[in-house]
């Protein structure tokens, strides 16, 4: 019985198997895929008018500029003794990445519809493509930071750059896996219920006053703390603050309870993704 | 032979109408309702039960049974909707079985379109790289074939050139030309090749076939196209309403879908429009009707191969000062046999007498002996000379080759007939079957 199995190299039933080691294996396969997705993109990046790139540095330019007035000037929100507009453009660039890469995974089967009928592939290629060809934008955004960090350290604010900023990789590669966990999981639902794709714009703004980028995390009381660090974004932005500007509340505790969360979020938006994949086609 | 594809009580179900309510809002109303135990809003009216929402369905196939070996062309006939794109679909992983199960041996690669996923910007040589990688392949078995399937596209001068700027023939050739590179185990086509010039759709017929005859690939293809089919496959299934009808030799299979698909669409003995502006035909001239007779002037349908077919047709000239020139086209299986013209070819095209106003009615008799048993269509066309042939048809009916009427032709008992007392039958390529005067003398 099971060398008769083995004859076969594939077998399509109805069986909705959650989780199929074979599928890591296959996305090893088309990595190649990968690499050719980012290079459409890049190439068609490239080839876009002067607007679209200026867009990059102009957004958060603006939205700085706007929080640095509204919340800084008018509010008088406290910044951790740095300068606002350093301290609010950190927040800015990391989660414009975050929000770029949500909002290209989160919709990917509704963008991707013509193709996705047409020819199998690992659909988590184009996610992982997505938010690859998104680090462009946050190199772009992050140029911009680095000019103004230079500006205000060499104009005597109290910054120190140190060797922790090596760790932004490794932050990059949260903010990457996080909004991997959270699209994955949102484009399930949005396959299914399409008013949702109309909210989504909504509710990553509305996410973004929940994350500490207008106000720094030593503000939030501390019974609501946890709250606060169960969104995952809070640890990415105060570590991110934390490297480049050298002022932070955040706790171990909170990493890791943001940690937690993250992971649980992939795991399950994996497993939604995977289900939606195989019958998706049908619904469009 | 090895056994490639095993397909077992294959099933595939289509909700019809909304999937589902569509909307958070409205599951979320009903989700609501019935925790208050209210009745659900959004649920069919005397209905309370959830799952009754979603029973409007549609089988697109049902149970299949199918085994597929190693090396033969498989050809999928069937008319639009009985399921032929389904069953390259979920063999492609497309879209999965609503039941059952199919095995598989060996690498797939499906062209159910061509071209997909090109992106325009990019030039032709980096959407080869983007569609071979997207179908399974690795850059680097790209770059061996790379050459080949640039020259097989014939493609050297443009290949980086952004397919923005290309033909759409050029397109095609390149989509092609990477499927047909892929040296899949299986090769899956949909349809492909009614795109394309002649040149090319003859090159990639060949390519599949001596992919499969070399290499012993296995290759499953959906055509209307019973040409193509008839030169390619060697053995046809058909597919009617989800449903497998018949598998078995190409010719055979073909012959019986063609008559099948006849019994419905075609039309007998007389065919009559009232005199009106729908009408087929332009602003000059418009049919009134068709009809087949014999000998003793009564509309049949059924014709002995030794009677006479009398073909008449009637028509309105509408407009003054024309020239007027009928054309049949006789068909048999969707293949032209031959065309008949009439007596205005006794003088010069374009200096014939014009035709006044009024009702016309053209006579075409085709000798006895001259079909072959089956059924026979009839195109007409009706030619305004002078010009050129495009710009001076005035009528062509049907505009596609199904037939504006047929006729049965019948074999008799007798021996006077083509064939005589020739107990065998003809060359089923022959598509005449005419009686000369072929005499064998002693010299």
């Amino acid at each position: 019985m099971k060398n008769n199995k083995d004859n076969w190299d594939t077998i399509i039933d109805t069986k909705r198997s959650l989780f199929d080691i074979s599928f890591f294996f296959n996305l090893y396969k088309y990595r190649d895929l990968i690499y050719m997705f980012v290079k459409r993109d890049f190439v068609t990046f490239y080839k876009q008018t002067i607007l679209g790139p200026l867009w990059y540095i102009v957004q958060p330019l603006v939205n700085t500029l706007v929080f640095t007035v509204i919340f800084g000037n008018l509010a008088k929100l406290p910044t951790d003794g740095l300068p606002p507009f350093i301290f609010y453009m950190a927040g800015n660039v990391i989660w414009a990445y975050f929000a770029a890469c949500l909002n290209l995974t989160s919709n990917i089967f509704v963008a991707n519809a013509g193709l996705f009928g047409k020819v199998h592939f690992p659909r988590l290629t184009v996610p992982i493509a997505n938010v690859i060809i998104s680090l462009l934008q946050f190199a772009i955004q992050f140029i911009i930071f680095t000019l103004f960090l230079m500006y205000f350290i060499y104009s005597g604010s109290d910054i120190t750059l140190s060797f922790n900023v090596l760790y932004l990789p490794l932050i990059l590669f949260y903010v990457a896996f996080a909004s991997l966990g959270f699209g994955m999981l949102i484009s399930a639902i949005t396959a299914k219920y399409r008013d949702l794709t109309f909210a989504m714009s909504f509710l990553i703004q509305l996410w973004m006053y929940v994350t500490p980028i207008v106000y720094p995390l030593s503000l939030v009381p501390d019974n609501y703390r946890i709250f606060v660090a169960l969104n995952p974004m809070t640890s990415a932005v105060e570590i991110f603050k934390y490297i480049f500007l050298g002022e932070s509340s955040i706790t171990s505790n909170d990493i890791i309870i943001g940690l937690l969360v993250t992971i649980l979020v992939f795991i399950f938006g994996f497993f939604a993704f995977n289900r939606v994949e195989k019958n998706f086609m049908d619904t469009v | 032979m090895r056994k490639v594809i095993e397909v077992n009580n294959l099933t595939k179900e289509y909700k019809l109408g909304t999937i589902g309510r569509g909307t958070l809002y409205r599951d979320l109303q009903s989700l609501w309702a019935r925790i208050r135990n209210k009745e659900d809003p959004n649920s069919i009216i005397g209905k309370s039960d959830i799952s009754s929402f979603d029973k409007k369905s549609f089988l697109a196939l049902k149970s299949i049974n199918l085994d597929i070996f190693e090396g033969e062309i498989i050809g999928i006939i069937g008319a639009n909707g009985a399921g032929k794109s389904t069953i390259l679909k979920i063999l492609s992983k497309i879209t999965g079985p609503t039941e059952g199960i199919i095995k598989i041996k060996g690498r797939i690669a499906s062209l159910l379109e061509v071209g997909t996923g090109f992106h325009t910007e990019l030039t032709g040589r980096e959407n080869i790289y983007l569609n071979a990688t997207m179908n399974g392949l690795s850059i680097k078995e790209i770059n061996k074939k790379v050459d080949d399937i640039i020259d097989f596209a014939g493609l050297e001068q443009f290949i980086d050139t952004p397919v923005k700027r290309y033909s759409s023939g050029m397109f095609v050739r390149l989509g092609f030309a990477v499927a047909a590179f892929l040296e899949p185990d299986i090769l899956i086509v949909d349809e492909v090749l009614a795109v394309g010039d002649a040149n090319f759709q003859k090159k990639a017929l060949n390519k599949i076939e001596s992919v499969s005859k070399n290499k012993k690939r296995t290759v499953l293809f959906v055509s209307h196209n019973m040409d193509a089919v008839e030169k390619l496959c060697t053995s046809v299934i058909i597919l009617d309403k989800g449903r497998v009808i018949d598998k078995g030799p190409t010719k055979n299979m073909i012959e019986k879908y063609l008559n099948e698909k006849n019994d419905i669409r075609k039309k007998f003995k007389k065919i009559t429009w009232e005199k009106s502006e729908l009408n087929p035909g332009g602003n000059i001239v418009r049919l009134n009707s068709i009809e087949t007779k014999n000998s003793n002037n009564i509309i049949i349908e059924d014709f002995l191969c030794n009677e006479e077919v009398i073909i008449e047709t009637n028509f309105t000239v509408l407009k003054k000062g024309f020239q007027i020139s009928c054309l049949l086209e006789f068909y048999c299986n969707d293949k032209l046999i031959f065309q008949t013209f009439d007596d205005y070819i006794n003088g010069e095209w374009g200096k014939q007498k014009n035709y006044d106003l009024g009702d016309y009615k053209s006579t075409c008799i085709i000798p006895k002996n001259i079909f072959k048993i089956g059924i026979i269509d009839i195109n007409i066309i009706i030619f305004i000379p002078p010009g050129s042939y495009h710009d001076s048809y005035q009528v062509s009916y049907p505009t596609k080759s199904i037939g504006a009427i047929s006729f049965n032709i019948k074999d008799i008992e007798t021996f006077d007939k083509s064939s005589g007392s020739y107990p065998f039958n003809l060359n089923k390529d022959a598509i005449i079957n005419p009686k000369v005067d072929h005499k064998i003398k002693k010299i």
